[in-house]
């Protein structure tokens, strides 16, 4: 018996988990649930490290499973078919072991919310459904998957319904991710209505045989696979919901919309790399638009106050890089970047949750400081995990960051001097936020202390973090490989070096040194800037006035609704003729008597004259 | 029999029956309204006569005895009612007698 025939146990220990929190939550302890909800991500990981090793030292060969027949109609079929190459191993890593260290933190991070059942069903819920993403082989059951994760997202973002500005941020998530899915699932029909099958495999290899490259058919499915990808992903333009996002529990942030869920976009993209690259113009698309909102959100970073925002506008800008590699065409780097990220982008979210914490709920950084004596752990971890996001030499960020930006130099030097940019961008604000939260006077004492659960998981990303990039999966046996770099010393990967340690100077000059960042944004025009980017590039204004203003401008006028408005008038019509009429009902004999006899006149001479 | 004409029995038979409408109409007694009642039927019946008698059947006839049986029972009828009506509301009179208010 092979452990990778158990592959469908993988994601039904948290199906199972969740069911049985929601069923019985209610009655069970705390020590229970967080047995039930931690231990069936737990055993789903443990089985994840077992098939997984045992896959990486087999042949690599693709491993499909088919439990059964979901719907069949006419020459539609759809199973429950799982798919495993190293593409879903190495997502399969990403989603159950940083899922398992998350749920773990957040057995502490939660030990007094009143909701903690309903935390971990959700959480479970969450943590299937992307198992579930992950591993289908058709784009029906991934569709399934993806729905299911923005079902998560959405009831994690609003766990704290008690305030309705987070059940906005949830709904904002949830539509915003919806117009991308409308996308995705008018390509899956596209794909089926053109190729007749929804199997990924059968369907990249139908493409490359059937279609030409660059026809519009398959920039056609290609954009609209990106489309759902861009609303997934917090990309340009449908990204503005993840900032928002953040009202949801910290360690939510962390698993959903820093670890996994937010990088399916980019795992789906990889998924049909095939047909990327069929449509040329659509993959540079990605990488324009990676570009951009790498650059866009970077900047955005720089300027908020709020912890988990400048995470949030980071987190956006680092899937940037993940599509500026796929729409280069590395595809291992955008997947290996997606498994640095996850470790590091986790690692910070969560010792920013154990500052939250443990320092007064509070979320603006400027409100803390001088922190690094009373939260070691949490300096250390901010310190690593700003080290790996900024791509400081020997952390796991570098070896991916600096891997993507030497295979888009080879491709478009443009692009690649707006990745190092970024990277320095990256680095002044990953940096701004340690010296701010950790470096001059502290403010007040610290509340609370870590638990040891929130303390290991700290310590066991902050391991990954570091060294995560030695961790690489080859993913030679699922994408073409098409660059073939010799690590060698040249001016562009010395500039490349370079960007993060700019970042890093430039932040400790302002926030160390004695420049001043009031000198800097005091003028006007610097300031306005500054207002601009934090309030995202206005993008949530714009949105607000093309799409959310003329839409409710439409409802108000609508408010009565115009098709009701026929029924109410057939209904007034017939109240008013039953009024005219109920006047002759007088209970008046010699009356009814004498309107008898005109009838019959009247009757009898329609009868003579006709 | 023969030497009235058809029209004047039929015309006859209009004037009885207009007379009796217009008793039906304005009368507000309803002992008198039976009885206008009792005009329009005879009426009714002379015309069945007249018709009988214009083509030498004798179906007016028996439409006649018809019609007087069914005079005597609605006057059975109604005068029952009427004693009834008097009884309850102490009056005759069909205008008062009304109780909707439409």
């Amino acid at each position: 018996m092979k452990v990778i025939e158990l592959l469908e146990l993988v994601p039904l220990f948290p199906f199972l988990g969740f069911l049985i929190l929601v069923l019985a939550g209610a009655r069970l302890s705390k020590l229970t649930i967080s047995w039930i909800g931690v231990g069936s991500v737990a055993i789903s990981a443990l089985l994840v490290a077992l098939l997984g090793a045992e896959f990486l030292n087999g042949t690599l060969q693709p491993y499909s499973r088919v439990l059964g027949s979901w719907m069949a109609v006419g020459n539609l079929s759809v199973p429950f078919g799982f798919y495993l190459d190293a593409l879903s191993v190495t997502m399969l890593f990403v989603v159950t072991g940083i899922g398992f260290l998350i749920h773990l933190y957040a057995a502490g991070f939660m030990k007094d919310d009143p909701g903690y059942a309903r935390f971990f069903a959700y959480m479970n819920l969450f943590v299937s459904a992307m198992l579930v993403l992950v591993l289908a082989d058709n784009l029906v059951l991934l569709y399934l998957g993806w729905e299911g994760v923005g079902l998560g997202s959405y009831l994690l973002i609003g766990f704290w319904y008690e305030d309705p500005n987070n059940g906005y941020a949830a709904r904002k998530a949830f539509v915003m991710t919806r117009i991308g899915d409308m996308a995705l699932l008018l390509g899956m029909i596209l794909l089926f209505m053109q190729l007749h099958t929804f199997d990924i495999q059968t369907l990249m290899l139908r493409a490359t045989s059937q279609w030409t490259t660059g026809t519009l058919l398959p920039v056609t499915a290609a954009a609209l696979l990106l489309g759902g990808a861009l609303g997934k992903s917090a990309q340009l333009p449908l990204h503005t919901w993840l900032p928002d996002a953040m009202a949801g529990p910290t360690p939510v942030s962390a698993l959903i919309h820093a670890a996994t869920m937010v990088t399916a976009g980019v795992y789906l993209i990889a998924r049909t790399h095939g047909l990327f690259m069929m449509a040329p113009s659509v993959q540079f698309l990605v990488a324009v638009i990676g570009t951009l909102t790498l650059l866009m959100a970077g900047c955005s970073a720089l300027v908020q106050a709020d912890i988990k925002r400048i995470l949030a506008y980071s987190t956006i800008s680092q899937i940037g890089y993940m599509f500026l590699a796929l729409g280069v065409g590395a595809w291992s780097s955008a997947i290996f970047h997606l498994l640095t990220h996850a470790f590091f982008k986790a690692l910070l979210f969560l010792a920013a949750g154990a500052v939250i914490f443990c320092f007064h709920h509070e979320h603006n950084i400027f409100k803390m400081g001088g922190l690094r004596r009373a939260m070691p752990l949490a300096f250390v971890s901010f310190l690593i995990g700003s080290a790996a996001l900024s791509g400081l030499p020997f952390t796991s960020g570098y070896y991916s960051k600096h891997e993507i930006l030497a295979e888009v130099y080879s491709v478009s030097p443009g692009l690649w001097m707006a990745g190092c940019l970024g990277a320095i961008i990256t680095g002044i604000y990953s940096f701004r936020l340690v010296f701010v939260v950790f470096f001059g006077v502290q403010p007040q004492a610290v509340e609370k202390r870590l638990g040891w659960r929130m303390s290991l998981s700290l310590g066991l990303l902050g391991i990954l973090s570091l060294l995560g990039g030695m961790l690489r999966i080859p993913l030679d046996s699922v994408f073409p490989q098409l660059f073939n770099l010799e690590p060698s010393f040249s001016l562009v990967s010395v500039i490349t070096l370079a960007a993060p340690f700019i970042g890093l100077l430039i932040a400790i000059l302002f926030y160390l040194g004695g420049f001043s960042v009031r000198g800097l944004i005091g003028s006007g025009w610097a300031n306005q800037v500054r207002m601009f980017w934090f309030n995202g590039w206005g993008m949530d204004t714009l949105y607000d006035m093309l799409i959310v203003r003329p839409f409710k401008a439409v409802a108000k006028l609508n408010k009565n609704d115009a098709v009701d408005d026929i029924y109410a008038a057939i209904a007034l019509l017939s109240q008013g003729a039953h009024s005219m009429i109920k006047t002759t009902q007088t209970g008046c004999v010699r009356w009814y008597a004498t309107s008898m006899a005109l009838g019959t006149v009247v009757i009898i001479a329609i009868g003579w004259l006709s | 029999m023969n030497g009235i004409p058809m029209e004047h029995g039929l015309l006859l038979s209009i004037v009885l029956f207009v007379l009796g409408l217009v008793g039906v109409l304005v009368r507000r007694n309803l002992i008198m309204i039976l009885m206008s009642l009792e005009v329009m039927l005879n009426a009714t019946g002379l015309a069945f006569i007249v018709a009988g008698s214009r083509w030498g059947e004798a179906d007016g006839q028996i439409m006649f005895l018809l019609i007087l049986t069914l005079a005597a029972a609605e006057v059975g009828v109604g005068l029952g009612l009427v004693l009834q009506i008097f009884r309850r509301f102490h009056t005759l009179d069909a205008d008062s007698l009304t109780e909707m208010k439409g």
